[in-house]
């Protein structure tokens, strides 16, 4: 099912183009303020929790994976070379598949790791703090990647489309409407980082375990199945 | 074959006549006689003899299409859903705002004119992250500005007339909700000359907010050909900033350094604008704590204010010293 010269293309064309200067500014801005807020500050748990919390996993994360998540078939099917992809003889679950693959691959190492090292900056990964916002933002990673390269094979709006649930669902309505909270990949995310984190640490979700996991593997491996039908029956739409 | 032929020559006979017999012969009609074989090239073409309109008609035409070419009009009708929506779900909150307080019948809206235009910053940033690549990364894209450039156009039209149609378009999205909210005020007969003066002040804000991130923006999509690129870098630019800052403004909040809250403010283009509404325009702050500026501060966030959008209406004019990328 994997196709490594689909991987390699994808791969290449997420991090050849100026693409690549955003996914490094947005880990290496994360790096700078957890390095100054340290130096200002001392380690301290609340505020580490709240930077990866607030910042790191509410902004850093959401967007990276609809850089990567869009990136990796939106422009494709925009400039219309997705034909010449879709003519060979390689299964279109696959191509998504891979896609898929690459996009999550890209979004974790572009946010996990840096949220990784930010905690271990700010706080030497006391309580599991750097672990558990890491390990969240692995899943969330993942999840985003279905739901954003989803999105690329529907609509011509991807990014716009994938920027308003990031920001005004999930931050906004979020914040204002509870049961919102409910539908939030960030949210299920959180569950697992509140599990793994020490229990002073002050991270809560308004998901349970179970619900998160159980939420996040379909929305992950539903994401990916229904791409993957989208794209066998794609119509390349003409320029608006 | 000569511009003025008659229908006498266009029989069959001398139709096919070659060009040298077309010249000694009296086809020319006596237009211009001894010109001999350039005649044929003359199919009748004619000058324009019409007004010329000028370089000022060129940029209030691009002005006015650009403008609304933002909110899709002119354009299918599929390309009008996303702006239309956004337009809805930034006015329609400030009817309910409205209605609730003209329910409660309470003597004040329960949120500031320019309060409710920070408030739905994520929404504007979204709608602006469409509508400037739109602007400017298609003209790119489809390689139209040298078509724009051959005409008495010259950079510096273009560029006003794009920089001051996406700012005109921005303004509207924002002030929209403001008249909404004023128009309910009067209607509640909350007090007129109070309120007129809050609408006025929330008006200067949301041009200043116009400005500055039609200025930013502009110049990120002037960029790039790609649209989707152009719309990941405006959103990055606009809301990274203001989340962090908000956020470390968080934690200076808690770690008592008070002062810190406002010149950490200076650094995003969102708490830019919420400081100078809170102090200049009579908004009540959105920093943790609902802190105000110092004196010594206000002045830096209108000095700073005013060096953003110089630089960037310099950067985007230098953008385009070159047609192409």
């Amino acid at each position: 099912m994997f196709n490594p010269t689909v991987a390699r293309l994808t791969y290449r064309a997420l991090l050849g183009r100026r693409r690549a200067l955003i996914l490094c500014a947005l880990p290496a801005l994360l790096l700078v303020v957890s390095a100054a807020v340290r130096a200002m500050n001392g380690a301290d748990d609340a505020v580490a929790s709240q930077l990866l919390g607030d910042f790191a996993l509410a902004t850093l994360v959401p967007l990276v994976g609809v850089i990567a998540g869009t990136g990796a078939i939106g422009p494709e099917i925009d400039d219309g070379s997705v034909v010449y992809l879709l003519s060979k003889p390689v299964p279109r679950p696959s191509v998504i598949l891979t896609k898929f693959l690459v996009a999550s691959g890209v979004t974790a190492v572009f946010s996990a790791v840096p949220v990784l090292v930010a905690g271990f900056v700010l706080n030497g990964n006391s309580q599991q703090i750097a672990v558990a916002y890491a390990l969240a933002a692995v899943v969330a990673s993942v999840a985003y990647s279905a739901l954003f390269l989803l999105l690329g094979t529907v609509s011509r709006h991807a990014v716009v489309i994938g920027l308003a649930y990031a920001l005004i669902w999930e931050a906004l309505i979020g914040s204002l409407v509870g049961g919102a909270k409910t539908l939030s990949v960030q949210q299920w995310a959180l569950a697992l980082a509140e599990k793994v984190a020490g229990s002073g640490a002050d991270i809560s979700s308004a998901v349970g375990l179970p619900t998160a996991v159980v939420l996040l593997v379909v929305v992950t491996v539903g994401g990916t199945l229904f791409a993957g039908q989208k794209l066998r029956t794609l119509t390349l739409a003409g320029e608006e | 074959m000569s511009p003025d032929r008659t229908p006498a020559h266009a029989t069959p006979a001398h139709a096919p006549a070659p060009p040298g017999s077309a010249g000694s012969a009296p086809a020319g009609g006596g237009s211009r006689p001894g010109r001999g074989q350039d005649v044929i090239h003359n199919i009748g073409y004619r000058g324009y003899e019409g007004p010329r309109l000028g370089r000022s008609y060129a940029r209030r035409a691009l002005f006015s299409q650009t403008l609304r070419g933002a909110y899709g009009l002119g354009r299918s009708a599929k390309s009008k859903v996303l702006p239309m929506l956004l337009f809805a779900a930034v006015s329609v909150p400030a009817a309910i705002v409205v209605a609730v307080s003209v329910v409660a019948k309470s003597d004040d809206l329960p949120v500031g004119y320019s309060e409710y235009v920070l408030m739905m910053q994520p929404l504007i940033g979204i709608y602006l992250a469409a509508a400037a690549p739109q602007a400017f990364s298609l003209d790119l894209r489809f390689k139209t500005t040298p078509l724009y450039f051959s005409r008495p156009m010259e950079r510096g039209d273009y560029v006003v007339a794009k920089f001051a149609a996406l700012s005109a378009a921005l303004f509207v999205f924002t002030a929209a909700p403001v008249l909404i909210m004023y128009a309910g005020a009067l209607l509640a007969k909350l007090g007129f000359a109070e309120q007129s003066g809050a609408a006025a002040q929330g008006l200067v804000f949301c041009a200043l907010f116009a400005l500055l991130h039609a200025a930013i923006a502009a110049w990120i999509a002037a960029l790039t050909p790609r649209r989707g690129f152009g719309i990941a870098a405006i959103i990055v630019a606009v809301t990274v900033p203001f989340f962090l800052i908000t956020a470390l403004q968080g934690i200076a909040w808690t770690s008592d350094s008070k002062e810190a809250v406002g010149w950490l403010g200076v650094a995003s283009p969102g708490t830019l604008l919420d400081g100078i509404q809170s102090t200049f325009l009579g908004g009540s702050s959105q920093f943790p704590g609902g802190q105000d500026l110092t004196g010594a501060q206000g002045a830096v966030y209108l000095v700073v204010l005013a060096a953003l959008l110089v630089c960037f209406y310099a950067l985007l004019q230098r953008r385009y010293r070159k047609a192409g990328l």
